[in-house]
Parts: structure tokens; C-alpha cells; sequence
């Protein structure tokens, strides 16, 4: 089995404070991971350090994705190797239509992994900017969103809801081998919920592999984990099967709390 | 918004695209500095009538006595001594683009100016330094009766027309930039359209300095009779050069009632050049006048387009782009004069700055006694690109009437870091992601204009970014 991301004894600071302290992952390709935990145990933390936000400074440890240490790569280039983050609090991005967005990021991305500059050729840009239209549209479609919506301005606007539904337009649209979503369900009805996560089942393939951060169950109903992991104070504490979450969902954290050893939380 | 921003090659300089320049291409050039014999001198080349001759006079007294501005940006090192207030280029002037010499004509080409024209124009002016060296207006245009020369052949051709409105806007004694101006001036464009004429698509004038140490004083003058409609846009450049260069217009626009008038600017003027400008209209009853207004480059730019409102109905607008890149100060805005009842404006202002640049919106809303029932929207926006760099606001607000609907509102925003985030995330370069921001803040604006200069305009302010002037 091909490890695609390899999380070594990881500790971030944020303002001077250490926030993740020393947590170890390996997702292998093709693999569903779920993490939970308390708010503020680190989880966007996580999130944003994989992706390389400038602010979460690594003081210990490794992230090897795809066999390359990534530490030193800058977000972009962490995109085009193949990571995605779905925020769990998207920006918005005035006068830039969610299709234009797209569209940059989609030829940039293709730009970094192959070389090739798309918008220099007019006649292969021309012909892509269809391919990349019919597949939006049709992505658009399968999400739930309204076709108008690619015109409007990333964000701007959006209701919890739509943000975090073209948050998952845009990791449909960019293909990476890793995807981070974090609390992509907050935020979304229960109609929204069911429709946009079956829609990341049908937009994944196996050769993808997902991080899903949630609050809850319901979630992990729809976008099935392999493994589900347990993050208190900057620590994976547990991991097990999916059925841990809903063992967690029955119990709290404060069992969580009474099963695992004090000494290593704190 | 167009994705063009992303594509242009970084490594093309400004100096390599526009900052090129030709060496001696003058035929004659008065002395450094300025005195009535230089003044004289312009007026006598031209074989100008005498009432010019003695309305540039009375300016040149104007301008000498009068202070330089207190408001604006810093204008100390501006040593009027060092200019040659007139240079001319050539001996003739073309109808085709085969009768401009040689040298000047292939900077026009360089600069894709007959390209333009072939493809989405009705009509062209070149002016290279002081004179306007090749025109051209389509022959249907032209059967409608409407006229688009340059300022001096107007005065030659047309001197009924040209008298009855020249300086009636802007008079000499204005501010003393347009003194200066009306003192010297030489070229620009002279447009008049016909009542019920619509020139549905775009004049050009593109203004080029050449020379060393350059005074251009263009001078323009539309007139746009009532029901009619006219686009006109303007675009410059200069050379990069160490020592410093002086544009000075003056702009007068009448659109008279039920007409419509359309200014747009595209100014992309090397680091050396002081663009210090004066540009109004008079609207009459019902009439629309929209000045869009992109400033890129140049030293310091100190300009604000006026709208007068003369006549109940009368609406104007004011859109202004400024991007103030290193060593660079953009001192704009707009103005709006309500003198009638039911007159309506709308200012927009949206500024950039970067590094050691800054950007003031400098603007003055006026509504006069007994203009009642007039409305007026200022919006002045500034993005601010790092710690460094500037913006500063000074709106003006005189409101002498109290039944009037008025809104003002300035925000000053920065790129930030959790913005530039998110779009890196998605594989953009943090330059990317900054061009991006930009285009997407100025689009406002960038979709009022056709595409070509939606383009154009991107495509400039891109390459400003890239810090890649001088
Ligand atoms: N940019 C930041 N500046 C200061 N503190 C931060 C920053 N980012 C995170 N923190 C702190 O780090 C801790 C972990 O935050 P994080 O957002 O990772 O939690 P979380 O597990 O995602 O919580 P939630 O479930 O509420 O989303 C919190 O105490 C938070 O205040
Ligand atoms: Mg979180």
C-alpha cells in the first residue's frame, strides 16, 4: 500500500504557543480518515499546517506526503503536489467570480505539475476553457449548486452553507490526491448534508484519499472512514475503526478522557 | 474581471514595451525654459490667428503670477527652466499611417495603436511630443458630419466653432497648471459631434513623449451637440528617462442636452513624468457625462475630473482607478458641481498602492443653493498591498441646500494574510493571488470599459506589480 501522507511526531506553535504536540498519522492512498476531537484541540491547526499556513510554525517533527518532506514548500506548491484543504471558514475574494477563480487556480495547478501553460496556447485555451465550462457545470449540477453561481464573486455573499458547498466544487474541480475537509458539514441543512456528501463520494475515486474533521456522526454516515482518530489537546489519543465515532457520539470526550492515560494529554 | 492579469510575460519590462525612445527625431525645438518669446515663438510656427496669440499672453502672465498649488503632492523638485515647452516632430502630418516618418510611425506600431484602429475604432489621433502627427476618422463617421482633428487643425479649419467654446471651461486663470497650459498648448484632440449623432464606437488619442526633458501640453476640446453620443478614449506613455518630464493638459467637454459623452484614460506614464492635469464638463439639461479615468505611472499625478451640472437632469460620473507603485504619488480623484435642481453624481474612486507608493483621493462634492432634489454617491475605496505603502482621503463636501440625498462612504482595506492564504492553497503564486485581489478590487471599474481596455488595463496594472517600471 502506497503511503501518501506520513505525519511524524509533529509539534506546531501559533503566536509562540505550541498547539500541536507531537502527533503522528499515516494515511495510505485510497484511505478515509476521520478526526474528532474538542473545539480548540487543533484541528484547523492540523489542517492549516498540512496545507503550509505561514502562521503555524512547525517546531518538531515531519510531514512527508507523497515521499517528499513538504515542510519547505509554500501552499502552492503543496496544491500542485496534490494536497486540498475545504476551510472551515472559507474567504471570500470580491470581483473575482467563483469561475474565474477556478479557473486560475485549475491552470496554475496544471501549469506547476506539468509544465505547461495552458493560457499561452490560444487554441488549446480556447477548446480547455470549454472542457473546464461543461465540467463545472456538470460538477455544479451533482452539488447542488445553482448554475448562476459560478458568475457571482468566490464567497461574496454565500450563505454558510453555499460557501461550504463550493468549497467542495473546488476540490472536485482540482483533483487531489489528498483532501482535507474541515467541518465541511457545519453549516449545511440536512438535505445539503446528505446531498453534498454523497457528492464527495462521487467526485473521489479510490486513488484519493480523504481527512474529514467533524463534530459529528452524521457526517461519517455518508463519507464512510476507514480509520477515526481522536485529537485532544494537540494528540491523536484514540484511534479505531468508524465505529469509535459512534461510540464518541454516545459517550463524550470526557470518557475519552477517563480511557487514555492523563499523563499524555498533558 | 478577465484572467488576462495572469498571462502577461513578467520578465517584459516597461522600459522594454514602452519606455523605448528615438533619438533626434525633432525638427525643431524652441530653447529650454519658458519666456513670451517662447511663447511667441509656438504661436508664430503655427501661424496662429492673433487672438490666440494674445489669449496664450495673457496666460503666460497668469501662470507666472500665480502660486504653485498647496494642495496635492510634492512639487518642489519640478524646475520649470528644464523643459522645452514645444518640440516638433516632423514637417507633416498623415491621413494614412505611410505619410508619418519612419521612426514615429513605428513606435505607433510598437505600441499597437494602428492595430487598434484597424480592429475596434472610428477614428485615431497620434500626437508624438507636441504635435499630432497622423488623424483619421471612417469615412461614415465623417459623412455624419462629425469632426476629429487635432486641437491646432481645428483652430485652422473650424476657428467659428473652436473660438465660440475654447477656455470656456477651463479658463486660464483656473488653477495655474491650466494657465500654463493655455499658454503653450499644442495638439490634442478636437471632437465635435452633430445633434442626434451617435459615434457608437470609440475615438482614440494616444499621446506619446519622446524626448528628453519633455513639456506636452495637449489640449482637448469635445463638443457634443444635444441627443448625441460620444466615446472617447485616450491612452500615454514616455520614454524612461533619468531627468524629469512635464504633461500638462487641459480637457473641456460641453454636452449639451440629452447628449452623452464618454472620457476614458488609460495613462501609463514612466516614474519621470509629472502629469499634472485639468479636466472638466459642463452638463446641460438631462445630459450624461462619464469620465473613466485609469492612472498608472508617472511621478506624481494630481488630477480630478470635474462634472459641472449646469442644467436640471443633468448626471455625471466619475470613475478613477489609481495604482501607486514605488517612488510614486497618485493625487486623484473627482469633482462634482450640482448648480441646477435634480442633478445626480456618482463618484468612484478605487486606489492601490504598493511599497513606498501612495494614493489620496482628493474629491470635492458641491451642491449650490436651491439645487434641490439633487442626489450624489461618493465611494472612494483604497487597497493598500503591504506596510509600506500610503493611502489618504480628503473629500470636500459643500452643501448649501438641504433638500438633497447624499451618500459618502471610504474604506481602506489590506491584503491579508488569510486571503492570500486561501487563494495559495488553490496553486496560486502569492503574486498570482495578489493580481488577482487587485483585478477582482478594480473590477468595479474594469467592466465599464470595452474589453480591449478591460485588458489593457489589467494587463498594466499587472506589470506595475510585477515592480518592473523604471
Ligand atoms: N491564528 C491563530 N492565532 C492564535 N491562536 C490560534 C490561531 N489558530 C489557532 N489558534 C489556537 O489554537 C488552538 C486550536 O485551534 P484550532 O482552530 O486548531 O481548533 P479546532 O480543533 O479546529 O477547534 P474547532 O472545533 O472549534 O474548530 C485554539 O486555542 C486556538 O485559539
Ligand atoms: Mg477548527
Amino acid at each position: 500500500m502506497e503511503k501518501l501522507l506520513e505525519i511524524k511526531d509533529l509539534h506546531v506553535e501559533v503566536e509562540n504557543n505550541e498547539i500541536l504536540k507531537g502527533l503522528s498519522l499515516t494515511i495510505n492512498r485510497g484511505e478515509i480518515h476521520a478526526i474528532m476531537g474538542p473545539n480548540g484541540s487543533g484541528k484547523s491547526t492540523l489542517a492549516n499546517t498540512l496545507m503550509g499556513h505561514p502562521n503555524y510554525k512547525v517546531t518538531k517533527g515531519e510531514i512527508i506526503f507523497k515521499g517528499q518532506n513538504i515542510l519547505e514548500l509554500g501552499p502552492d506548491e503543496r496544491a500542485a503536489l496534490g494536497l486540498f484543504l475545504a476551510f472551515q471558514y472559507p474567504h471570500e475574494v470580491p470581483g473575482v467570480t467563483l469561475f474565474n477563480f477556478l479557473r486560475t487556480a485549475v491552470n496554475s495547478i496544471q501549469k506547476k505539475r506539468t509544465g505547461e501553460d495552458i493560457e499561452k496556447d490560444r487554441k488549446k485555451s480556447a477548446s480547455s476553457i470549454l472542457q473546464f465550462s461543461k465540467k463545472l457545470n456538470e460538477y455544479m449540477k451533482l452539488l447542488g449548486i445553482e448554475e448562476s453561481f459560478s458568475k457571482r464573486y468566490v464567497n461574496e455573499g454565500f450563505s454558510g452553507g453555499e460557501k461550504k458547498r463550493a468549497e467542495i466544487l473546488q476540490l472536485a474541480m482540482l483533483k487531489p490526491d489528498l483532501a482535507i475537509l474541515d467541518e465541511t458539514d457545519s453549516g449545511l441543512d440536512i438535505d445539503a448534508l446528505k446531498l453534498v456528501s454523497e457528492g464527495v463520494n462521487k467526485i473521489t475515486t479510490t486513488e484519493q484519499s480523504i481527512l474529514v474533521i467533524t463534530h459529528y456522526q452524521r457526517l461519517l454516515d455518508y463519507i464512510k472512514p476507514d480509520f477515526v482518530h481522536v485529537l485532544v489537546d494537540g494528540k491523536l489519543v484514540m484511534s479505531d475503526g468508524p465505529e469509535l465515532a459512534l461510540k464518541l457520539e454516545e459517550k463524550g470526550y470526557d470518557w475519552v478522557r477517563d480511557q487514555v492515560d492523563t499523563s499524555i494529554i498533558n | 474581471m478577465n484572467t488576462d492579469i495572469l498571462n502577461i510575460d513578467r520578465k517584459e519590462t516597461y522600459k522594454q514595451k514602452y519606455g523605448f525612445f528615438d533619438k533626434d527625431t525633432f525638427v525643431y525645438r524652441t530653447k529650454k525654459g519658458l519666456s513670451a518669446d517662447v511663447v511667441k515663438e509656438i504661436s508664430g510656427l503655427k501661424d496662429e490667428p492673433e487672438w490666440m496669440l494674445k489669449f496664450r499672453l495673457r496666460a503666460l502672465e497668469i501662470f507666472m503670477k500665480k502660486p504653485m498649488p498647496n494642495f496635492g503632492g510634492d512639487l518642489s523638485q519640478l524646475n520649470f527652466d528644464e523643459i522645452y515647452y514645444y518640440i516638433k516632430p516632423s514637417d507633416r502630418k498623415g491621413r494614412t499611417w505611410d505619410e508619418v516618418p519612419e521612426k514615429v510611425k513605428n513606435t505607433f506600431e510598437k505600441l499597437g495603436i494602428p492595430e487598434a484602429e484597424r480592429k475596434f475604432l472610428a477614428g485615431v489621433e497620434a500626437q508624438y511630443d507636441s504635435e499630432s502627427v497622423y488623424s483619421s476618422l471612417k469615412g461614415q463617421w465623417e459623412k455624419l458630419g462629425v469632426i476629429f482633428c487635432s486641437t491646432d487643425e481645428a483652430l485652422k479649419n473650424y476657428p467659428d466653432i473652436l473660438k465660440q467654446y475654447f477656455g470656456t471651461i477651463i479658463p486660464p486663470a483656473d488653477n495655474k497648471f491650466a494657465a500654463l497650459n493655455s499658454a503653450v498648448w499644442s495638439g490634442g484632440s478636437f471632437i465635435y459631434v452633430p445633434t442626434g449623432v451617435h459615434v457608437d464606437i470609440p475615438l482614440q488619442a494616444y499621446f506619446r513623449i519622446n524626448s528628453e526633458s519633455a513639456g506636452q501640453f495637449e489640449r482637448t476640446l469635445i463638443i457634443a451637440e444635444p441627443g448625441s453620443f460620444v466615446h472617447y478614449v485616450e491612452g500615454c506613455t514616455a520614454p524612461v528617462y533619468a531627468v524629469d518630464a512635464l504633461h500638462s493638459a487641459v480637457v473641456e467637454i460641453i454636452v449639451k442636452e440629452g447628449a452623452r459623452v464618454r472620457y476614458t484614460t488609460i495613462q501609463n506614464w514612466s516614474d519621470n513624468v509629472y502629469n499634472l492635469v485639468t479636466k472638466r464638463s459642463a452638463v446641460y439639461k438631462d445630459a450624461t457625462m462619464e469620465w473613466v479615468d485609469g492612472n498608472i505611472g508617472s511621478k506624481l499625478t494630481m488630477k480630478y475630473p470635474a462634472v459641472y451640472l449646469m442644467e436640471k437632469g443633468a448626471h455625471g460620473e466619475v470613475l478613477s482607478v489609481a495604482y501607486a507603485g514605488d517612488g510614486q504619488h497618485q493625487d486623484t480623484g473627482g469633482k462634482a458641481i450640482h448648480y441646477a435642481p435634480h442633478t445626480s453624481s456618482i463618484i468612484t474612486s478605487k486606489s492601490i498602492s504598493k511599497g513606498t507608493g501612495r494614493a489620496s483621493y482628493r474629491g470635492l462634492l458641491k451642491v449650490v443653493k436651491d439645487a434641490k432634489g439633487s442626489k450624489s454617491s461618493v465611494k472612494c475605496d483604497a487597497l493598500l498591498l503591504d506596510d509600506t505603502s500610503r493611502s489618504d482621503t480628503y473629500p470636500k463636501i459643500e452643501i448649501d441646500e438641504d433638500e438633497v440625498q447624499i451618500g459618502h462612504e471610504a474604506t481602506v482595506s489590506r491584503v491579508g494574510e488569510e486571503q492570500l492564504f486561501y487563494l495559495q492553497s488553490r496553486g496560486l503564486s502569492e503574486e498570482q493571488a495578489t493580481a488577482l485581489i487587485v483585478s477582482g478590487f478594480i473590477e468595479p471599474i474594469v467592466r465599464e470599459l470595452p474589453m480591449e481596455y478591460a485588458v489593457e488595463l489589467n494587463r498594466l496594472i499587472a506589470l506595475e506589480m510585477e515592480g518592473s517600471v523604471g
